[in-house]
This record gives structure tokens, C-alpha cells and sequence, in this order.
């Protein structure tokens, strides 16, 4: 459904995406994961045509985006991260208007419409200007509006950023059901941990995916394993676990300390030198890596890499 | 191009104005405003001209002249001075643009050469009232000097004839009492729409951009041409609106008499109306910032109006070059169909030209502005 | 000891109105000597109007508020003397370099000459731009700014510590430097108040606040919170065409609530241990052959629904 290759884009001396390649599928959530200067927004308005790439190739459902842009657009609804609803006009008016635009008729979008507010729960909103809407709602609205005219492909950036996870989590209900009805989705997400939602996801670093497959397969290809030191003194403990063989890295936390070693069975090493060293440990488990975890480990092979 | 998305387009643009009090308040007051301010504030002619005397001599014949000028409604009397350096100084400071010197032995050489002089110093900073002040002193000697002349005749006793062989009798036409206002208000009127106008449109495009809808709306189907009609069309109709109500000040708050047909002055108020929105949304297309675009537009519209249009020069009177680039002003060819179908009362023949040519100037700024919107955010 | 037990910040049933708008709504709680909390919360929750009242730029309505044991609403200027405070933009000069930037600040915040070269070199070191104190900070990225954001906040040696979004726009490697960072800050006795709606920083405090529409929801470590608050125990169920058995889950005894997730169905049950089998079972029975069922633990996200839905339905949860 989406099919984009070698994207590249910069301004001037900065360089937002440096040979970008992925392709999402219909019926599946595809996640561009990445903190902010990512190239995130960047690759979402390259896909809706909003900007025009340096080099590479975007095709979506077999239409070429450099080409025919206006073509393109017809199937595919854009929301951006600042959603372009006009506050002085009522819930109603938001949609009409985008439905005007995208020329669906009038009995479609008028049913649609009705269809998507209850689910929303938000039909007691009809006539309440968009500006008094909570961050929550504005963002559902943003995802009725983007809707109404039943498109093929929806590009999301970053929408629920901000957002409380009650709101969050209905709007991924939507998204889900969407998903049954064999929208292609390719959302982008600061939060990693929103991330494990997406069928798919790519992890994106300087502009590149660093890494791209499902959630599961990513973990399970995480190098190493993740242990989790719960101690009172956990400053002491990553002090004396550092130096330890087969410890690729540490990290404080509010508990005590999350460790990444080469195998699980450092643990009992590890046990052994706390032991040792006379610190007071209250538990040391495995846990399963999280996406921030694998982030990391990703980012630090790709350094060692470079420096190599 | 739809015309359903123009029509959306038009009725969220509707919608945004009208639940916006305030900016709609501005739209159509501040013309109002300016029409006032600018009718009452601007005004060419000149009266009560502050005039000092140094009377060297202090006869009757001097006294009789210097009472002439007191008397006529162009000046008025502020003091005599007693020396020239008195005169100086109530030049230098302002206190009189005009000093009349009598000098000691004016009557003397009336009486016995038949012929006066008189000295008249002008402060000239401005040169507008120190021509005109200089030229009602002629006046009110001539005056002076045709009496001076019909009394040494009968006393003589000659009789009196027709002294002079050719007579001018001046008539003014178009505007018989010369008053200045005919002559600026339809200036005004066009100025107050260029600059509302501008203003207008200016924001339409910018405001997109600043609220982050535009990133959006460029993702969708809509097309450059669609957008501009759709938002120009409500600032037109409040534009015209606006158009109306200073044109109604003018001819009765002011008096201006209107002698054209009101079909020509709608027609020929739309197409300039038509280019100054267009000359705002380019401003708006190109300049991201609310702020920036009025600020912009406001430039673009009322210097060259104000300046070049012939509002308050008169074009002829322009160097050769500066007279070429008034043809670029669309102002020019507005105040010009104003003035003619306000004091000339001119048909549409004498019309033609100028309208033809706002016409197309309209034509190209549309095209213009249409094309300057570029559905990318880069 | 009791000076070290004493709190540095205390808060007491704050309240903040902005016309008919209740900004912080009865808040309550404390902030220990060398602890960092969190308040983690969406957009528009109250979370930042709660730092501008700590910091003195607001006057609280209601309440009461202490920071470092001095009143905020009676003598706001002496709070902010106490105080370090590092903004969501970083507030950094982009066309001044690291070292104008530090200067500038160590200036407002009234660092000593005394001291202030020591304190230039200790916050360059810190943010690792040893030998690029001349660089303008436009050309730093992301996670250098922040660093040297934090340096900049700290130059005074403050007791106490506000951040308000630190890390957002910063990649994971620079976010966990930071941490690192605040962590050795609060073992010298800093306390840190830190807000946030990234709810995976929370593993990064040793307490947090969950805070909704101006309210707090809850209070205590990460663990408590992610274990009693829920009501229950959290199972992901995967297998083909999983999303299809949503209904065969609701309508099984002991499920009180079911969620997408990804490519799994999470669900609420009241023992783990208990329904685990029954509910593979009955999905076998369905015709959903393959499921795998096992407990996961829950996240914050997880407690925060579950509180905020509670107190929306107005069934009370035990924290």
C-alpha cells in the first residue's frame, strides 16, 4: 500500500532524512519511532505530497507521489501534529468542511459522521466550538475529520502526544478497528512506549531506520538480555557492576538499577559481586527488554560501529 | 475546479469573520474613521494667513493699505514691527508667514511718480501657503492700487472709463467654490480602500499559517485557484460594503456633488476593490506572519496611493519618470474615474481608457496571486 | 536525622483558579531532602501551573505551598533564590556559546566571583563540552543543550530543583545521561521535582504523583503504584485473529476489562493463576486454536486508566 525508497531530504546543512526505506501493508499499523529531529515529520509531509523530497521514491496504493500528487491525495488523509482544526467553527462545521473538500456526498459523510462521533463518544459535542474541545476530544475530532472521506492510507503524526492515556487508548481502539477494515496506517510516536502497539514499527535514528520489524521479532533480536537491581543504594551497585564482564551497560532508575548484560546468566555473577562488595540487594530478576531499552543497545552498536 | 470546495472554502472564511466581533467591528469602522479624520483633517486651502506690518512711513496711504489687508479674510493681522530685525525675528520664529514693509516715502512716490512699491517678505517652508499667501498680497494690492488709481483719475477730473483693455473673467469649473475637499475626498475614499482592502486580505493566508491549518489544508485536494475565491469572496463583499458607506459619507456627510451614474462607480469600485485583495493575499501567500503581512500590505497600498496616484499631487506636475511609473499604480486610474464621476459627471466614453486599464491591472493580479500559492510547505 | 528528614517542599490542599478554570484542584503532598518525584500527567492537567506556583510566579488561590521551608505566596523572591529551574525549551541563547550562556546565568542567579569559575568549569564538564566552550549553542544538539541546560539551572548550587518537560526532543542514549545526571544530583541531597506525560520516565523517580485535570490521582513508588492501583492482574492473550475473541473474553468470568494492544488482547482478570487456564480454554472452545496466555506486568499507563475510568464511572478504586 505504501511503498517508500532511499527517501532523502535536507535543509540546507541539515540533513532530516538520509535514505529512508519501508512499506506498510493493508490492515497494519506501521510506527516511525524516533525522539524529535528524527526525521519524523519530515517523511509523514513527503507522503502527503505537503513537501517534495530531495531524492527517492514514495508510491502509495499504486499511485507515484512525485508524479501525481493530486492524484495521490484523493486516498489518503494527512493529519499533521498541529491538526488543522479551525477553532471558531463547530464540531459539525469541522467535518463538513473537510468532507466539502474531499467532495464526498452528502448522505455518506452525514451517516459516517454520526457513526464516528458515537463511537468517539463525543455526539453530545456536535455543536460545541473545536477551541473548547479538551486535548483529548481535539485530537479524536482531528481523527473523524481525517476519516470522512474513507481513505485508503492515513498518516499520523505524533497524535496522541500530550494526550491523557484514557484518550489514548480510545483513539488506538479506533485505529484497531480501522486496522479490520484494511486501512494501511503508518503512525509516528516520540513515546516508546507506544511504540509496542504498532504491528510494525521502524526505529528511527539521524534520519535512517535503524531497525524495522514487529515489536516481538525486535526484542527477541535484542542482543543480550535485561536484568533489573532492586537496591536502596543503587548509585553503589552501578558502581560496582560497571566493570564487570559481559555488563554492556547500566542505568539508574527510581529502584535501584537496569542492567544489560551479554547473557542472562551474568546474573548470578553479578549477585555474587554485590555480595561481595557487602551491598544490600533486594532482588535481581530478568525482565523483558522495553523498545527504549533496545533503542540504546541499537544506538550503541551503531556507534561502535562508526568508530570501528 | 469544484465549485463545492470554493463554496466550503467561502463558508468556513464566512463563519471565521463573523464570530470574530471584533475584527469585523475594525473592518467596517475604520474606514468609517479614516473618512472623517482624513475629510476633515485635510485641507488646501488657506485662510488667516499670519500677517505682521513694518509701516516705515505711518501716512494715511499706508495706513489705508495695511487696513486692506487686516480686512481681507486671507490674513489676519498679528502686529506691527518696529525695525527688521523685529521682522526677522517674528519670521524665524513663526509668529507671522508673511510680513508686509511699507516703505517711508510710498506716498510721496504715489503721488508724485504715479507708482508704489511695496515690500512683501514670505516665509516659504511651505511653499503651498507661501504661494497662495503671496499671491492673495498681489490680490489685495491690486485691489488697493486699482482704487489709488480710479481716485487720482477723479480727481483729476477725469471721467472714468474702462481702464484696463482686457478684462479676465475667471470662472471655475467642476468645482466653482474651489473648495479643496471636493477635490480630496474621492481621493480619500480610494485611499481608505487600499488600505482596507490590503489589510483585509493580508491576514486570510498568514493566519493559516500561524494556526498550523494550512499544513493541512495543502494535503488536501483543493486547488491554489479555489482557495483564493473562496477566501476572497467574503473580504470582497465587505469590502464593497465598506466601498458604500464612503462613498455615502462622501456625498452626504461632505457634500461632494456626484454627477456620474452609479453603475460606473460600483463597476469601476469592484475592479479596483479586486485588485488591492489580490495585491493583500500575495502579501499573505508570501509572508507567514499575521503581523508581517499587514504591515506589508499596508506599505504596498498606501504610499503608492497616497503618493503616486494623484491623490495629493497632481500627476502632470510629476518629472517624466516618476509620471511613467504612476501608470503602474493601480490608485491612479481609481482617482482618476472618482474624480470624473464625481465633479465632471464624465459618460462612459471618457471613461474608457482608465477603466480598461484598471480592468486589466484587475485581470493580472488575479493571475498573479493565484499562482503565487504553492501547495508545499517548502 | 530530623534536618535530614525534613521536607523540602511541602504542599497543602493547593488550589488555583484562573476565573471559572480550577488549574490545581485541593493538591497535597511532600518532597523529601536528596528525593526525586515525578508528576506525570497529560497536557493540560495542571502540571506546569503547579511548578509556576512552587517557583513563585503564580499565587496560589487556596493552600498553602513551602519551598525550602519558605512560604511561596508571602516571599516569593527569596523562593526563587533557592531554586534551580530548567524549562521545556531548554531557555538556552542560540546565537550566545556555552560559555556566554553560563556567564549570563551565573550573573542573574548571583554566583559569586568567588566562586563562578569553578562553577563554569564543574557545569562544562558536567554537560561534556570540555573544548567547545566556545561553540554557539545553535550548533549543539539536542542532548548537548540539555546538559548544559541543566548546567546552567544549577550554577547556584539550588536546593531544590524544577524541571518541567526536560526531555522532550531528546534521543534515549542523551535522555538516560541525563538522568544520570539528576540522579547524582539528588544523592548530594538536590531535591528534583520533575513533570512530565512521558509515563516511562516515571521509572526514573523514586516517587511520582499521577496528576488529571487538576487533581492528584495517586501517590507513591513506580511498584506501588503499578501493583494496587490496578484492582487486579494484566494478561496478554495472543494468537491468530485474536482480535475476533474480544467478546468471548468480556462475557468470561473474572475478565473485568479487555484491550487491543498491538497484535494482543491485554486483559484484567482478578487472579492471574486462576483464570489464565479457564480463559484458554474457553477460547479453545470458540474455535481460537494457538492462543498463548501469560502475565505481563502492567505498566503506568495501565494504573492510570484504571484510576482515571474509575473515577469517571464514580466505582472508587483502592490505591
Amino acid at each position: 500500500m505504501i511503498e517508500v525508497s532511499g527517501l532523502q531530504k535536507s535543509f540546507g546543512p541539515v540533513t532530516a532524512v538520509a535514505g529512508l526505506s519501508f512499506a506498510v501493508r493493508p490492515g497494519e499499523i506501521f510506527g516511525l519511532v524516533g525522539p524529535d529531529g528524527a526525521g519524523k515529520t519530515t517523511t509523514l509531509r513527503m507522503l502527503a505530497s505537503v513537501m517534495r523530497p530531495d531524492a527517492g521514491s514514495i508510491v502509495i496504493d499504486g499511485v507515484d507521489v512525485l508524479e501525481a500528487p493530486e492524484r495521490a491525495k484523493r486516498h489518503v488523509s494527512y493529519m499533521p501534529q498541529r491538526f488543522g482544526m479551525y477553532e471558531d467553527l463547530t464540531v459539525e462545521e469541522n467535518i463538513r468542511f473537510y468532507a466539502d473538500l474531499f467532495e464526498v456526498p452528502y448522505a455518506t459523510w452525514r451517516s459516517r459522521a454520526d457513526t464516528m462521533l458515537v463511537a468517539a463518544d463525543m455526539t453530545s459535542f456536535r455543536k460545541r466550538l473545536a477551541g473548547l474541545l479538551s486535548g483529548g476530544m481535539k485530537q479524536k475530532l482531528g481523527l473523524i475529520c481525517s476519516l470522512v472521506h474513507t481513505p485508503r492510507v492515513l498518516l499520523l503524526d505524533e497524535p496522541t502526544t500530550g494526550v491523557d492515556p484514557l484518550s489514548r487508548r480510545e483513539f488506538w481502539q479506533i485505529l484497531y478497528s480501522l486496522r479490520g477494515e484494511g486501512v494501511a496506517m503508518l503512525i509516528s510516536t516520540a513515546y516508546l512506549d507506544e511504540a509496542e502497539r504498532c504491528d510494525r514499527l521502524a526505529l528511527l535514528h539521524a534520519g535512517a531506520a535503524m531497525y524495522c520489524d514487529t515489536p516481538a521479532a525486535l526484542k527477541a533480536h535484542m542482543p543480550g538480555a535485561m536484568l533489573e537491581i532492586v537496591a536502596s543504594d543503587a548509585r553503589r551497585v552501578g558502581d560496582a557492576i560497571r566493570a564487570l564482564p559481559g555488563v554492556l551497560g547500566s542505568l539508574l532508575t527510581g529502584v535501584g538499577v537496569h542492567v544489560h548484560v551479554d547473557r542472562a546468566e551474568r546474573r548470578s555473577e553479578i549477585a555474587g559481586a554485590l555480595n561481595a562488595a557487602d551491598i544490600a540487594v533486594s532482588s535481581i530478576d530478568e525482565v523483558t527488554p522495553t523498545i527504549e531499552d533496545l533503542f540504546v543497545a541499537l544506538l550503541e552498536q551503531e556507534q561502535a560501529k562508526e568508530s570501528a | 475546479m469544484r465549485w463545492r470546495r470554493v463554496k466550503a472554502i467561502m463558508v468556513k472564511e464566512y463563519l471565521q469573520i463573523v464570530r470574530d466581533p471584533r475584527s469585523l467591528m475594525i473592518a467596517l469602522l475604520i474606514p468609517v474613521l479614516q473618512m472623517f479624520l482624513l475629510g476633515y483633517g485635510i485641507s488646501l486651502d488657506v485662510q488667516k494667513i499670519p500677517l505682521c506690518a513694518y509701516d516705515q512711513e505711518g501716512s494715511q496711504a499706508s495706513q489705508d493699505l495695511l487696513r486692506r489687508f487686516s480686512a481681507s479674510r486671507y490674513f489676519e493681522l498679528q502686529g506691527h514691527a518696529g525695525n527688521y530685525a523685529e521682522v526677522g525675528r517674528s519670521l524665524d520664529t513663526g509668529r507671522c508667514n508673511i510680513v508686509v514693509v511699507i516703505p517711508s516715502g510710498f506716498s510721496k512716490s504715489l503721488t508724485d511718480a504715479g507708482r508704489g512699491v511695496v515690500q512683501v517678505l514670505l516665509d516659504a517652508t511651505d511653499t503651498n501657503t507661501a504661494s497662495l499667501a503671496a499671491g492673495y498680497a498681489q490680490a489685495v494690492v491690486a485691489g488697493y492700487s486699482a482704487d489709488v488709481q480710479l481716485e487720482a483719475i477723479q480727481r483729476r477730473g477725469g471721467s472714468v472709463q474702462t481702464l484696463t483693455p482686457v478684462e479676465v473673467r475667471a470662472r471655475v469649473w467642476f468645482n466653482e467654490d474651489l473648495v479643496s475637499r471636493n477635490f480630496i475626498i474621492p481621493g480619500v475614499v480610494a485611499l481608505v480602500m487600499a488600505i482596507v482592502g490590503a489589510q483585509l486580505s493580508s491576514l486570510t493566508i498568514a493566519r493559516e499559517w500561524e494556526r498550523g491549518t494550512m499544513e493541512l489544508l495543502v494535503s488536501t485536494p483543493v486547488q491554489p485557484l479555489e482557495l483564493m475565491l473562496g477566501k476572497l469572496a467574503p473580504y470582497f463583499v465587505i469590502g464593497m460594503l465598506d466601498a458604500c458607506i464612503c462613498l455615502t459619507l462622501a456625498m452626504f456627510w461632505f457634500d461632494v456633488p456626484f454627477r456620474g451614474t452609479l453603475a460606473a462607480l460600483m463597476f469601476t469600485t469592484s475592479l479596483f476593490l479586486t485588485v488591492v485583495l489580490c495585491i493583500g493575499y500575495y502579501v499573505s501567500v508570501s509572508i507567514r506572519s499575521q503581523v508581517g503581512a499587514s504591515q506589508v500590505a499596508l506599505v504596498l497600498t498606501m504610499l503608492p496611493t497616497t503618493l503616486l496616484s494623484g491623490f495629493s499631487f497632481p500627476i502632470d506636475q510629476m518629472p517624466a519618470a516618476v509620471r511613467a511609473v504612476t501608470y503602474l499604480v493601480s490608485g491612479r486610474y481609481y482617482v482618476t474615474i472618482l474624480k470624473a464621476l464625481f465633479l465632471k459627471g464624465a459618460p462612459w466614453s471618457e471613461l474608457l481608457l482608465p477603466i480598461l486599464c484598471l480592468a486589466l491591472y484587475a485581470a493580472l493580479m488575479v493571475l498573479f496571486a493565484a499562482r503565487a500559492f504553492r501547495k508545499t510547505l517548502d | 536525622m530530623a534536618a535530614e528528614r525534613q521536607a523540602q517542599i511541602v504542599v497543602d490542599q493547593l488550589v488555583k483558579r484562573f476565573g471559572s478554570f480550577v488549574a490545581v484542584d485541593g493538591v497535597s503532598f511532600e518532597v523529601a531532602r536528596g528525593e526525586i518525584m515525578g508528576f506525570i500527567g497529560p497536557n493540560g492537567a495542571g502540571k506546569s501551573t503547579l511548578i509556576r506556583i512552587l517557583c513563585g510566579l503564580l499565587r496560589p488561590s487556596e493552600g498553602r505551598a513551602l519551598v525550602a521551608g519558605i512560604d511561596v505566596a508571602r516571599d516569593p523572591e527569596a523562593v526563587r533564590r533557592r531554586i534551580g529551574y530548567m524549562s521545556q525549551k531548554f531557555s538556552l541563547y542560540n546565537d550566545m556559546s556555552v560559555l556566554e550562556n553560563l556567564r549570563f546565568f551565573g550573573g542573574i542567579y548571583g554566583v559569586s566571583r568567588a566562586d563562578i569559575a569553578g562553577r563554569l568549569r564543574f557545569a562544562v564538564e558536567m554537560a561534556g563540552l570540555v573544548g567547545r566552550e566556545n561553540a554557539l549553542v545553535a550548533t549543539l544538539a539536542g542532548g548537548w543543550k540539555q546538559r548544559l541546560a541543566l548546567g546552567a539551572a544549577i550554577l547556584h548550587r539550588p536546593a531544590i530543583l524544577f524541571l518541567d518537560e526536560p526531555t522532550s526532543g531528546v534521543d534515549p542514549s542523551s535522555r538516560r545521561r541525563f538522568w544520570d545526571l539528576i540522579h547524582t544530583l539528588a544523592q548530594e541531597g538536590v531535591s528534583v521535582l520533575v513533570s512530565t506525560h512521558y509515563m516511562d520516565e516515571a521509572e526514573y523517580c523514586h516517587r511520582i504523583a499521577l496528576i488529571n485535570r487538576g487533581r492528584l490521582i495517586a501517590l507513591g513508588t513506580p511498584q506501588e503504584l503499578k501493583q494496587h492501583t490496578l484492582g487486579g492482574e494484566l494478561l496478554a492473550l495472543e494468537g491468530d485473529r485474536i482480535g475476533d475473541a474480544m467478546s468471548q473474553l468480556l462475557a468470561a468470568p473474572g475478565v473485568m476489562d479487555v484491550a487491543m494492544f498491538g497484535s494482543a488482547l491485554h486483559a484484567l482478570v482478578d487472579r492471574a493463576e486462576l483464570r489464565s487456564p479457564e480463559l484458554q480454554a474457553r477460547l479453545g472452545n470458540a474455535g481460537f486454536a494457538d492462543v498463548r496466555v501469560r502475565r505481563i506486568n502492567p505498566s503506568l499507563e495501565d494504573s492510570f486508566v484504571h484510576l482515571v475510568g474509575a473515577s469517571r464511572s464514580g466505582t472508587g478504586a483502592s490505591a
